[in-house]
Parts: structure tokens; sequence; C-alpha cells
């Protein structure tokens, strides 16, 4: 059972700009298998204009257009060390896209300007010559940061940006790209303690309920099982999707490869 | 007339589109629009020399504010032609110039992306822009892109006539360098016009306008003064005042929603623009049942019919959903995920599917389970079936709506076609 006297308060920070490409669906999904479980939970929109408090117990960042991640880089900066603090006292991070990359050092668009980041992450990315585009297939990395139940299986989602992140020394991807680019040499994201970043939309934790799971557990302990058999047979549909897409490609590279 | 060159071009584009699409290769516009040109480069140039071209473009809303125009005019002097079939790319509208016998209008919808391809050749005397907002992020990128393409149109040529919509903060930043009549439509989808389309920062609205004020550090732009402005009646959304210049009038519509009203009121000040005055239009327009099965009655083969209604991105479920949500109808969400739908179905978590509370729903179409999935986010706990009838044939009670994706829409509308003797 989960005694937890408190209610969750989820952080959906910045969802006017980093709400393009749906992964406020993060939010509700979290939300939704804590409520399933009897623990209450509720969504707090962080607006670019307001200061990010430090006392949430999640904090979600999404995807967004060059405009919009540049207004959030200036905002991320003034409430960097709350969120750094909030981090480092027990709070849940989860960023995507845009998002993830301005946790790290720096990110340089492809207009060659530059945008200082919060530097929570040892790494750094750059605006690449094309935009990956399709489905994506992960293994996730073994790490104890996944908490006793282990890694969640293979991890499914749809990548759309054009970001090469170089990861420093030792900071661990989050997964191994099985099918799609990712950070663009063989990994993808980034799995620290208590902290998730990729490039997967989809949204992300609706396509993955395993994943969804340890990223609550990470907030409220071992959870007790619930029937997620349908988000389950979601998973296992956007997988096989995405491996026939990853054997095309890999036939069409093959055939472009012969000439 | 149609020169043999011209006829040839056009079958080779088609065929050449066909085996794109038949080989899995794609969609087929961009492959038979290239054949085309190979053997007639100056086809729609000269297809479009005796017409007097308007173009109608937005994302949501083109097909019907198309249709509305054509109706508005069909009793004023002009022979009209126009693409009705939704074939807006320009492998589908150079089929339709061919054709013409007289000359006249040419009233045509064009796909965002294209309007920019398409602009000198057509040389259009109109252009009528509705509204922009994210569609198909995979396939057309983001929306910010598509209006500063149309800016560089009109800063090209100032003196291009544009009827637009002053509501909407893309459409604006696209127009404002031409000759402009604006019309403010009021908006309930902001979330891709949040930033200041000419400097970035954030975009400060109230209520139905917005501004990027100067003495915040904007750039000034804003919400430029209109001639016509709609205003919607509290009554579920059935009717609207258009307020052109200082006379009023009432826009009733047998087509539903809000989103069919806006389209209509910016048909109306077109038209205008041609000698139909807006009684006229209105009347003539409020004729219109069904656009291209837009709000078509599919027979579900047990003695009930649904409603079908077209739904491909975020803003247009928006409209549809505030629309549903205080009647009493069952719906279908019925979505696939193909190249024209758009490959990532991310999006179904920006519509706000809270707004079927209260209704029975059921997820269909090829990705019925991400509709599940996300219905299921909000306690809704549909019914699960790829066949959209089937699933509102498992729905209870006489009244049920299907809202469909394009591909999802395009084969129901198919069988409604085969289903009229």
């Amino acid at each position: 059972m989960n005694a937890r006297e408190s209610t969750l308060r989820i952080g959906l920070v910045y969802p006017e700009i980093l709400g393009t490409y749906g992964d406020r669906g993060n939010a509700l999904i979290i939300a939704q298998r804590a409520q399933r479980r009897g623990i209450a939970a509720e969504i707090i929109e962080i607006y670019a204009r307001e200061p990010i408090s430090s006392g949430l117990d999640f904090y979600l960042l999404g995807g967004g257009e060059d405009d919009s991640q540049h207004i959030a880089a200036r905002s991320l900066q003034e409430s960097r060390s709350a969120l750094i603090e909030a981090h480092n006292t027990g709070a849940v991070i989860v960023a995507v896209c845009a998002g993830f990359q301005l946790l790290g050092h720096s990110y340089e668009a492809a207009d060659g300007s530059l945008l200082e980041g919060i530097g929570l992450i040892d790494m750094i990315t750059r605006a690449g010559a094309n935009r990956s585009i399709g489905e994506v297939v992960i293994e996730a990395e073994p790490s104890p940061n996944w908490g006793t139940a282990g890694p969640p299986p293979l991890i499914t989602g749809f990548e759309n940006h054009g970001g090469r992140t170089q990861l420093g020394q030792g900071v661990v991807p989050l997964g191994q790209v099985k099918v799609g680019t990712g950070n663009g040499n063989g990994g993808d994201g980034v799995l620290g303690e208590r902290l998730l970043g990729t490039y997967l939309h989809g949204p992300v934790l609706a396509r993955n309920p395993v994943l969804a799971d340890r990223v609550l557990s990470w907030v409220v302990g071992p959870l007790e099982e619930i029937d997620d058999s349908l988000e389950r047979r979601l998973h296992d549909e956007c997988l096989s999707r995405g491996s026939a897409q990853g054997v095309k490609r890999w036939w069409q590279n093959r055939m472009l490869a012969r000439g | 007339m149609t020169s043999l060159r011209t006829r040839v071009a056009i079958s080779s584009g088609r065929m050449a589109g066909a085996v794109s699409r038949l080989t899995g290769r794609g969609q087929g516009a961009t492959i038979s629009g290239r054949v085309m040109n190979a053997i007639a480069p100056n086809l729609l140039r000269d297809s479009a020399q005796s017409q007097k071209v308007i173009i109608v473009s937005s994302t949501n809303g083109k097909t019907t504010t198309t249709r509305l125009l054509v109706d508005a005019l069909a009793e004023s002097d002009f022979p009209i032609i126009t693409n009705a079939t939704g074939a807006n790319l320009a492998s589908g509208i150079a089929p339709v110039l061919a054709g013409a016998k007289r000359t006249g209008l040419a009233i045509l919808e064009v796909d965002e992306r294209v309007v920019s391809k398409v602009i000198d050749p057509l040389n259009p005397v109109l252009l009528v822009l509705g509204n922009l907002s994210r569609d198909q992020l995979d396939r057309y990128g983001e929306v910010h892109a598509v209006s500063a393409a149309w800016r560089k149109l009109f800063l090209a040529k100032p003196s291009l006539a544009v009827i637009a919509n002053s509501s909407d903060p893309n459409i604006v930043w696209a127009a404002s360098p031409g000759t402009v009549t604006w019309v403010a439509l009021g908006r309930s989808w902001r979330e891709d016009a949040n930033t200041c389309p000419s400097c970035g920062r954030l975009l400060e609205w109230t209520n139905d306008s917005y501004d990027c004020p100067i003495d915040n550090g904007g750039c000034g732009f804003t919400q430029p003064e209109a001639v016509a402005h709609l205003k919607f009646s509290e009554d579920k959304n059935e009717s609207a005042t258009l307020l052109i210049q200082e006379t009023s009038h009432e826009l009733r519509l047998a087509l539903p929603g809000k989103w069919n009203l806006a389209n209509a009121a910016l048909a109306v000040v077109a038209a205008n623009s041609f000698g139909v005055t807006p009684k006229q239009a209105i009347a003539l327009m409020a004729a219109v049942t069904n656009v291209a099965g837009r709000n078509m009655k599919l027979p579900l083969g047990d003695g009930r019919n649904a409603q079908v209604l077209l739904a491909k991105n975020p803003a247009g479920w928006t409209e549809v959903l505030q629309y549903l949500s205080p009647r009493s109808t069952q719906v279908v969400v019925a979505v696939n995920a193909r190249v024209a739908d758009g490959k990532d179905t991310s999006w179904l978590y920006d519509v706000p599917y809270q707004l079927l509370r209260g209704h029975s729903v059921a997820a269909a179409g090829e990705r019925c389970l991400d509709v599940a999935v996300r219905l299921n986010a909000e306690d809704l706990n549909p019914i699960i079936d790829s066949d959209p009838i089937a699933a509102a044939r498992r729905l209870k009670g006489d009244d049920i709506t299907i809202v469909a994706s394009y591909t999802q829409f395009s084969a129901l509308y198919d069988k409604y076609r085969k289903s009229k003797p």
C-alpha cells in the first residue's frame, strides 16, 4: 500500500511555450497512475512569466518551437536555482526535446545563436543538418537509478527534432537507440537520479506505462499493481510499429549503400 | 482551350502520383507536380490566364470557406470554377483550371504549404486567409514557418488584395504587408500564438485581442482594426452577428458550430468585394448542408444515422468538442496516423477531451489504442473498435456523432457516396 498523506504536486513548466508536441500528456499520465492507486495528485501549470517555486514533487518540461525555446531559456535562467534546489531535495524532473536541451550547458541553434541552459546535466546540444522525424525504439540503460524494480522494457516514442546532444564523461543516457536518432550518437536522452531527459514524444509516459511507474515511484516508492492492460497493449503496438519502421529504414539504407 | 500538351502533362502527372502512392514512396503530390512541370512548364500560368483567381487558404476551414464563397457568388454574373473535392495541391488545381471553358472566376482552396509555390503562376486577384495552427508537425513543421513564408509573398507584392482574420496573430503577421481587409473572427485556440510572430516575446492576450506592448520591451505588434466583426450568440453557438462597418447581419447556417460561422463570415466579406450584398450571400450560404462530406448523415446500417464531422488537429478538435459538449450526443473519436493525418499522435494530448465527460464515447480508427489511452486519461472509459461504424453501432441512442481525422473521414465519405443511390 502507498501510505501517502499529501497530494502529489505535478508542475507543468511553461505549457504555453513548451507545449507544442503534446508533452503535457506526461503530467496527465503521472497524475492518473497515482490516482488509480488512491494517491491524490494535482497538475500545476507554471507560466513563463512566473518564477518556478521549489516546493513541487515533479517538474515536467516539453518540446516547443524555436522562438519559444529562446523565451523558455531566459525564463529558466531566472528560476535556475529554485529548480536545481527542488531536484536536490527530492523532486523528479522529466524533460522532453527542447525542454531536455535546456537542462544542459548550452544549445546552439541552427541560426548560430547560443542559448544558455541551466547546466543541471553535463551536456551540450547543437542543431544538426537534418531533422530526425519518426518512430523510435530504445533499450533502457541498466542503472541503479531505476530503483529496485530495475530498468523498464523497451521504450517507444516519436521524435521530431534537429538537436544533436553530446553527453559529458560519465553521464548516462536513458538508453541505447535501436530505431531512430535520439541524441545522434547511439544513445537517447539522459538518466540520472530522479531525472529523465529524452527526445521522445508520444507522449513518452503514455506509450510506456512501466516507465511512467518508475518515474512515479521515484517520489512515492514501490507501487501496487493496477490493471493497465490497455496501456500495455498500446505499448506493444507502438513497439511493433517502431520495429517495422526500423526494418524498413535498414532496408532502404542498404539499397542506397548498394547504389 | 486545353492543348494536347496540357492534357498529356496532367495525365502523366496523375499517373506518376498514383505510382508514388501505390509503391508507398509518398503521397504523390510532389512527383505529380514535377512531372507536369517537366512536360508543360507553364501549365498553371497558361491555364490561369483566362481566370480571375481567388485563393482560399487556412489550416482549418479552407474547403468549407471555398464552398460557401462559391455558393455566395452563384447568382453573380461570373462563371465559376472550383476544386470542390479538396484537391488543393498544384497537381489538383491544374486540371480544374485547364478544364475551364470560359473566362470567369476560379475559386481555389490551396494547401498552406503550396500557396507560395502557386502564387506567381496563378496571379490571384484576392487571397482569403483564415487561421494557422499546429497540424501534422512531422510533415509540415512548425506554425511560424508558414506564417513567415506567406509574409514574404506580401512583402514582395504589397498591392496583393487579401481578406484576412485579424484575430489570429500568425495570419496578421503574414498578411499585414499586403492590401488587407481585416475581419475579426474571434478565436478559441491560442496555443500557437503565445509568442509574438514579429519579435518572439510573449504576446499579451486580453479576451479576444492581443498585443506586444512597447512599454514592456515589446515591438508594438497588435491586433489591427477590422472592418467586420463576428459576434457569436449565446444560444449554443447556432448563430452569430456579423457587423460590417455600421450594419449588423444575422448569420445562421445549416452547417454546425462556431467554426463554420467564422468560415461564412470570411466568405460574406469576400463575396461583398465582388458586388454580392451580405444579405444575398448569407441567404445563399444558409442552404449549404454538407461540404465534401463534412456534416454528412451516414447510415449505420441499423436504421440509425451518424452525423460525421472532420477534425484534423488540436484547434479543429477544440472547436468541435466545444460544439458537442453541451449536446446530448454520443461520440466516436476516429483517428488514423497516415501521412496525411500526421504520423505522430502526440497531439491527442493537446485536445481537451475532458469536454466529453458525461457522454458515451468510443475510440476508433487505425490508432484506436492511442485514442483509448488518451480518453482513459480523462476517465472516459471508451468502447474500443478500430472500425468507426462498428464502434458507432455499439453506442446507444439516436444521436451519434463520429468525429474523424483526415484519412478516416475520407474513407467514411467514400462509404457515404456509395450509400447514395
